[in-house]
C-alpha cells in the first residue's frame, strides 16, 4: 500500500488517535483521584458523598464516562475485528457493544446527577 | 575476484535459506494445545495479550462498577450495605480481580504510548518495560489489597 492516498479518508487513524487520548484522560483522572482518596480521610459515606457533590469531580468523572465508553468502544471493536469473522455476528455483537456502552454512559450521569 | 566470491557467497546463503523453508512443516495450524503450550509468547507478548484480556474483563464489568458506584452513592444506608457486601471474600476476591486488570491496563497503555512515541523500542528495553509492568501492576494490586482488607 504505497501509493494510498492519504487526504480524504481516516485510515483508522482517528479512532487510533481517540484511543490514546482518551486512554491518557483517563490515566490522569486516576491517578488525581488516588491521590485525593489516599491522602483525604478513610472513606466514609460523608467523605465519599462529599467528594462526587463537588462540581469539578462530577464534571471530571463525566469527561472520564465518555472517554472511557469511547476508548472501549475502540478496544471491543477491534477485539471484534480479530476473532469474530461471520459478518452478521459481528455487527450484531459490535451493536451490543454500542448499547451497553451508551447504557453505561446513561447510568454514569443518572449516578452523578441525583 | 573479490566481486564473484561473494556472488558465490551470496548465492549459497540464498540455497540456505530456500532449505530451511522447505523443510518446515507448512501450513501450520493454530490449536489450543498450540496456543498452550507449544508457542511461548515473549513477555512482551504477555503484557499485550493481558491488555485485551484485562480491557475485556473491565468492560464486562462494567455494570457491576455501576451498580456499586450507585448504591454506594445512593444514601448512607446504601453506603454500609456496599461495606457489608464488600466483607464477603469472593466479592472482595472479585474487586480485587478487577483492580488488578485496571491496573495493569493502565501500566501497558503507558508502556504502549511511549512505544508510540518511540521510546524504549529496542529489544532489551522493551523487554525490561514489560517486566516493569507486569511487577508494578502486581505491586499496585497487593498494595489496594491491603487497604481493602
Amino acid at each position: 500500500m504505497v501509493n494510498r492516498i492519504v487526504v480524504g479518508a481516516h485510515y483508522g487513524l482517528r479512532d487510533w488517535l481517540a484511543q490514546r487520548i482518551t486512554g491518557l484522560l483517563m490515566a490522569l483522572y486516576s491517578i488525581i483521584v488516588a491521590v485525593v482518596l489516599l491522602s483525604g480521610q478513610p472513606i466514609s459515606y460523608a467523605v465519599w458523598s462529599d467528594l462526587f457533590a463537588q462540581g469539578w469531580m462530577r464534571v471530571a468523572t463525566l469527561l472520564f464516562a465518555a472517554s472511557l465508553a469511547w476508548h472501549a468502544w475502540v478496544g471491543l471493536r477491534d477485539i471484534l475485528m480479530d476473532y469474530v469473522k461471520p459478518a452478521g455476528m459481528r455487527l450484531s455483537l459490535q451493536v451490543l457493544v454500542l448499547l451497553v456502552l451508551a447504557g453505561y454512559l446513561g447510568w454514569a450521569i443518572q449516578i452523578l446527577w441525583r | 575476484m573479490l566481486r564473484r566470491d561473494e556472488e558465490i557467497r551470496g548465492a549459497t546463503i540464498l540455497r540456505t535459506m530456500a532449505d530451511a523453508t522447505t523443510h518446515k512443516q507448512r501450513p501450520k495450524y493454530l490449536s489450543l494445545q498450540a496456543i498452550l503450550f507449544e508457542i511461548r509468547l515473549p513477555l512482551a507478548g504477555w503484557v499485550s495479550i493481558l491488555h485485551r484480556v484485562s480491557g475485556l474483563l473491565l468492560f464486562a464489568s462494567g455494570i457491576w462498577l455501576l451498580f456499586l458506584l450507585d448504591r454506594s452513592l445512593s444514601s448512607e444506608a446504601g453506603f454500609a450495605s456496599i461495606q457489608r457486601y464488600l466483607g464477603f471474600a469472593l466479592v472482595k476476591l472479585s474487586l480485587l480481580v478487577l483492580v488488578w486488570a485496571y491496573c495493569h491496563h493502565l501500566c501497558a497503555g503507558i508502556r504502549f504510548l511511549l512505544l508510540d512515541l518511540d521510546k524504549g523500542v529496542d529489544k532489551a528495553a522493551a523487554r525490561a518495560s514489560s517486566i516493569a509492568v507486569l511487577v508494578v501492576s502486581l505491586a499496585l494490586t497487593a498494595f489496594f489489597a491491603a487497604k481493602l482488607w
